[in-house]
């Protein structure tokens, strides 16, 4: 039965998530906040880590990841399937089509909705991303002090990567380098 | 070699040589598909790779059936997608399957403090550059902050934000008739 729902589920974010691995942040977070024992908001932060510096797509990697975290290989192989499946017969039925609807008004204005609320749905997943690691409210609400409120080291880690990545010259270098500076940096000073 | 199985071959090459996905792929997927296969040129892969980018699901993959079905039909885009998907799963299991085993290791688990403050960081500019290319006038912002009000502080799904920012972007069109085209 996990299989099955595990299927469905990704293959919901398969259908919906609509710009990419990043675009299918959001759904993995509904995903975990419905299935908590399925995976946690952690492990979505593992997961997106593990998935950034190996080799292949991010979303497929985050889905195989996902379903092996919940049920084992063959959850790896449900969700991973669930995930591509919209996209297959999503893009043959545009490859046969491709000249309406590259040209068509409704498909522009859809868009024209959709890419601010794709932009929101990612700000609202790296809020919780942010709750995972900077941010420490649940950690304030028991202590009450004020320095509690966010973790300095992990927002000095964070805030320095966030300059780096938006340095011009810098932006070749490969995310995977800021991941494993952050894995050495972490077991030195956590 | 016959040709599903050249299709398959060379995007699991591709998936193998990709880290991250999206962008990424690009130059994989120059040097591959229209360099040494001459499956399609330059301006028809960018074509794919635009129309990948706003269909539902992940852009390489869709590029992949793109151009798997263009060459041979629906078992083409099949073998393709397959092939692109099967690298990372393989990888990934044996991946998550080593985790699971260490990630009781105190060093392991100091490691990954480290690593979600980078993630943190890496998400934060992944939201700076859709921001950038999403949102150009003020009906955007609007849509830009309830899309985040609804998922990130309601913790409605997401599903019915992106039908009903669809449904937003198709009556602000018909309303300002033409001056969206």
């Amino acid at each position: 039965m996990t299989y099955l729902l595990l299927f469905y589920e990704f293959f919901k974010t398969g259908l919906f998530a609509i710009g990419g691995g990043m675009a299918t942040l959001p759904f993995i977070y509904d995903i975990s906040s419905r299935y908590p024992d399925w995976f946690t908001v952690e492990d979505i932060s593992n997961m997106i880590a593990v998935s950034e510096a190996t080799p292949g797509p991010l979303g497929i990697n985050m889905a195989s990841y996902a379903g092996f975290n919940t049920a084992g290989v063959f959850g790896s192989l449900a969700a991973t399937f669930g995930e591509v499946l919209p996209s297959l017969i999503c893009i043959i039925i545009i490859a046969h089509y491709m000249k309406k609807f590259e040209e068509s008004r409704l498909v522009k204005r859809a868009f024209y909705g959709l890419r601010p609320a794709v932009a929101g749905l990612i700000a609202a997943a790296a809020y919780q991303i942010l709750q995972s690691s900077v941010i420490t409210l649940s950690r304030f609400y028991v202590t009450g002090k004020i320095l509690d409120i966010v973790d300095i080291k992990s927002l000095i880690i964070c805030a320095a990567v966030l300059v780096l990545l938006n340095i011009k010259k810098l932006s070749k270098i490969h995310p995977i380098i800021y991941i494993l500076g952050g894995a050495v940096l972490g077991i030195f000073i956590f | 070699m016959s040709a599903l199985l050249e299709l398959f071959v060379t995007f699991a090459k591709i998936g193998v040589m990709t880290f991250g996905g999206g962008y990424a792929m690009l130059p994989m997927l120059q040097r591959e598909v229209v360099e040494n296969k001459k499956w399609t040129c330059e301006e028809e892969l960018l074509n794919y790779f635009a129309v990948g980018q706003c269909t539902p699901g992940i852009i390489a993959v869709n590029t992949a059936t793109f151009i798997g079905y263009k060459q041979k039909g629906i078992p083409g885009a099949i073998a393709a997608t397959v092939g692109v998907v099967f690298p990372s799963l393989v990888i990934i299991i044996i991946i998550s399957a080593f985790l699971d085993t260490f990630s009781e290791l105190e060093y392991i688990q100091k490691a990954f403090t480290g690593i979600r403050a980078v993630v943190a960081a890496l998400v934060i500019s992944a939201v700076i550059k859709f921001f950038k290319s999403g949102v150009k006038d003020l009906t955007g912002l609007v849509i830009f902050i309830l899309a985040f009000i609804i998922s990130g502080i309601l913790g409605i799904s997401s599903v019915y934000v992106v039908i009903g920012a669809i449904a937003a972007g198709l009556i602000a069109g018909a309303l300002r008739k033409g001056e969206l085209e």
